[in-house]
C-alpha cells in the first residue's frame, strides 16, 4: 500500500500540514487576526466577510463551514478570535474543536478590553500553540486517509480533454487506493445528470444526484434569467463542442470512472469514503471553502486561463490545461497538462505525473499557491441577504 | 510517436482533433490504426472513429453526449449539422 508522511490527530484524521489556524468568528475581527498572523508568519489566517447579520440557512452554512473548517486534519490546533458579540459564537468554534479533540484556544476582543490588548493576548497564545504543534512528529499513512477536492476555475475549451481528464486519473487512483474524492460545482454538472446517476452505488444517491443537479439549473434560470438558459454558447460550438452534455462532462471528468458513494451538504463532513459530489457553487474561493471544511487536505485545481488562487492551510494544486497558460504563467502553475494537447503526451502518463505530485505534496512538497503565499480571505456560500 | 488526434476514454466513438486535419490525411495516434478524414476537421472537434448507425450515441468521455441525425461513416467530421442532444436530457 502507498504511503504519505502526514500528522496523525487525535479523531483518527490525518494532516498534510501541521499549521496552527488563527480563525475570525466574524469580519469585525478580521483585523486583529491580521496583526496576530503578521507577528507569527507559521500560523494561518482565515478571515471573512461573515459571522453576523445572517439569519437563517445562510447562518447554519457559515456555522458549520467554520466549525467544520476548524476540524480539517491540516491544523494541528487553533485559536479563535471573536468580538464578543456575535451571532457566531466563538465557543460554538471551539466546541467544534473540541468534539475532535483539537486543542483550541479562544479569546474576544470585547472581553480583553479592545484591539491592542486583544492582539497582544492573541500573540502570546499563538506562540504558545505553535510551540506546541511543534513537537508533534509525523507518521506514515495510508492514501486512504488523503481526501482530495476537486475543482477547475479560469476554464477553456479543452480544459476537459487535457487538464480534467488527468485530474480524472488522479480521482480513481485516490479512490481505489480507499481515500476519497469531492467533486463540486454543481451548476456545471448541468445536462449530466442522467449519466451520473447511474454511476451512484444505491437509487437513494441516485436520485440525490438528480435533485441537486436540477434545483441548482432552476435557481440559476431564476437567479440569472436568460443568461442561464444559454448555457452552451457559439463560442464554445466553434471550439468542437456541441450540447450541454458534452460541456459538462468536461466538468464532470474530473470526478474521474469510480461509482459515487454519496452526495453531501457544501461544507459538512462526509461520512463514507470514495467518490462524493458536494452540493455546491463553482465560486472559486467559495467551492475551495467547502472542500476544505469538508475535510480535504488537498485540493485540485485545473485551469485554462490562469489563476493565483490558494486556500488557507490547505495546499492547492494549480493544473494547466495547455501550453501556452503554462509558458506565460509558470509562476503559479505546479503542473502542465497542455502536452495531451500537443499531441506529445497521453492522459495516462500526464496523470500519472499528477498522482506523484500529489504524493509529493502530501509529503510536504510546497504548492506554487503556497511558495506565493495566495491564500486569499476565506469565502463562503451565501443563499440569501444579510439583516 | 506526435499523435494529431485524442481519444479520451478507450469507450469513445470519436476521437479529438489535435490540429486542423484537411480531407484526405491520416490520423496519427498510437493504438489506432490510421484512416484518413472524410472532410476537413477543425481543431478541437470530433472524428467518427468507426461507422455509426443513424440515432446511435456519440461516445466520449465514455458517455453518450447526443445521437447521429444520419448513418455516418468513420472518419466523418461530427458536429451540430450531423448530431443532436440526447433525448432523455433532464438532469
Amino acid at each position: 500500500m502507498e504511503a504519505f508522511k502526514g500528522y496523525g490527530r487525535a479523531d483518527g484524521r490525518v494532516g498534510i500540514r501541521n499549521h496552527v489556524a488563527v480563525v475570525s468568528t466574524v469580519s469585525c475581527a478580521n483585523g486583529v487576526v491580521d496583526k496576530i498572523c503578521a507577528e507569527i508568519p507559521e500560523t494561518v489566517k482565515i478571515i471573512h466577510a461573515n459571522g453576523c447579520g445572517r439569519g437563517g440557512e445562510d447562518l447554519r452554512i457559515h456555522s458549520r463551514t467554520l466549525q467544520n473548517l476548524c476540524k480539517n486534519p491540516n491544523f494541528a490546533s487553533i485559536l479563535v478570535v471573536g468580538l464578543g458579540c456575535e451571532i457566531i459564537p466563538v465557543d460554538s468554534l471551539n466546541k467544534a474543536a473540541a468534539s475532535v479533540r483539537k486543542p483550541a484556544e479562544r479569546l474576544t476582543i470585547q472581553a480583553e478590553g479592545g484591539s491592542e490588548q486583544a492582539i497582544k493576548k492573541g500573540i502570546e497564545i499563538a506562540n504558545k500553540l505553535v510551540e506546541e504543534a511543534k513537537k508533534i512528529e509525523p507518521g506514515i499513512f495510508p492514501f486512504s486517509q488523503l481526501a482530495i477536492g476537486l475543482k477547475c476555475g479560469g476554464s477553456d475549451a479543452f480544459s476537459g480533454l487535457s487538464a480534467n481528464s488527468a485530474i480524472g486519473f488522479s480521482s480513481d487512483w485516490i479512490v481505489d487506493q480507499g481515500g476519497s474524492a469531492l467533486l463540486t460545482e454543481v451548476e456545471e454538472l448541468n445536462g449530466t445528470g442522467h449519466i451520473l446517476r447511474k454511476r451512484a452505488v444505491n437509487e437513494d444517491i441516485a436520485k440525490r444526484i438528480e435533485t441537486v443537479i436540477l434545483r441548482t439549473k432552476k435557481e440559476a434560470e431564476e437567479i440569472l434569467g436568460d443568461i442561464a438558459k444559454i448555457m452552451i454558447t457559439p463560442g464554445n460550438m466553434k471550439g468542437g463542442m456541441t450540447t450541454i452534455v458534452e460541456k459538462s462532462l468536461g466538468s464532470a471528468v474530473k470526478g474521474g470512472t469510480r461509482p459515487i458513494s454519496d452526495v453531501i451538504e457544501y461544507a459538512d463532513t462526509p461520512k463514507k469514503n470514495g467518490l462524493m459530489i458536494m452540493d455546491g457553487p463553482g465560486y472559486d474561493p467559495e467551492a475551495m471553502a467547502g472542500l476544505a471544511a469538508a475535510g480535504c487536505q488537498l485540493i485540485l485545481f485545473s485551469t485554462g486561463r490562469g489563476t493565483p488562487l490558494g486556500f488557507p492551510g490547505v495546499p492547492v494544486v494549480k493544473i494547466s490545461s495547455n501550453n501556452r497558460l503554462y509558458d506565460h504563467f509558470k509562476g503559479d502553475i505546479d503542473i502542465n497538462t497542455g502536452t495531451i494537447l500537443d499531441g506529445t503526451r497521453t492522459i495516462e502518463e500526464v496523470g500519472t505525473d499528477l498522482v506523484d505530485l500529489i504524493k509529493n505534496t502530501a509529503d510536504g512538497m510546497q504548492t506554487k499557491a503556497e511558495l506565493n503565499k495566495q491564500d486569499g480571505i476565506l469565502c463562503m456560500y451565501n443563499r440569501y441577504r444579510s439583516f | 510517436m506526435k499523435r494529431n488526434v485524442l481519444i479520451v476514454n478507450q469507450k469513445d466513438n470519436v476521437i479529438i482533433a489535435l490540429e486542423d486535419i484537411k480531407k484526405g490525411s491520416e490520423i496519427l495516434s498510437p493504438g489506432i490504426e490510421s484512416f484518413p478524414v472524410l472532410s476537413d476537421i477543425p481543431y478541437g472537434h470530433k472524428i467518427a472513429l468507426t461507422d455509426i448507425r443513424k440515432g446511435s450515441d456519440v461516445l466520449k468521455y465514455g458517455e453518450p453526449i447526443g445521437q447521429v441525425k444520419s448513418d455516418i461513416k468513420k472518419g466523418t467530421w461530427i458536429h451540430i449539422h450531423n448530431m443532436g442532444s440526447y433525448k432523455n436530457n433532464l438532469a
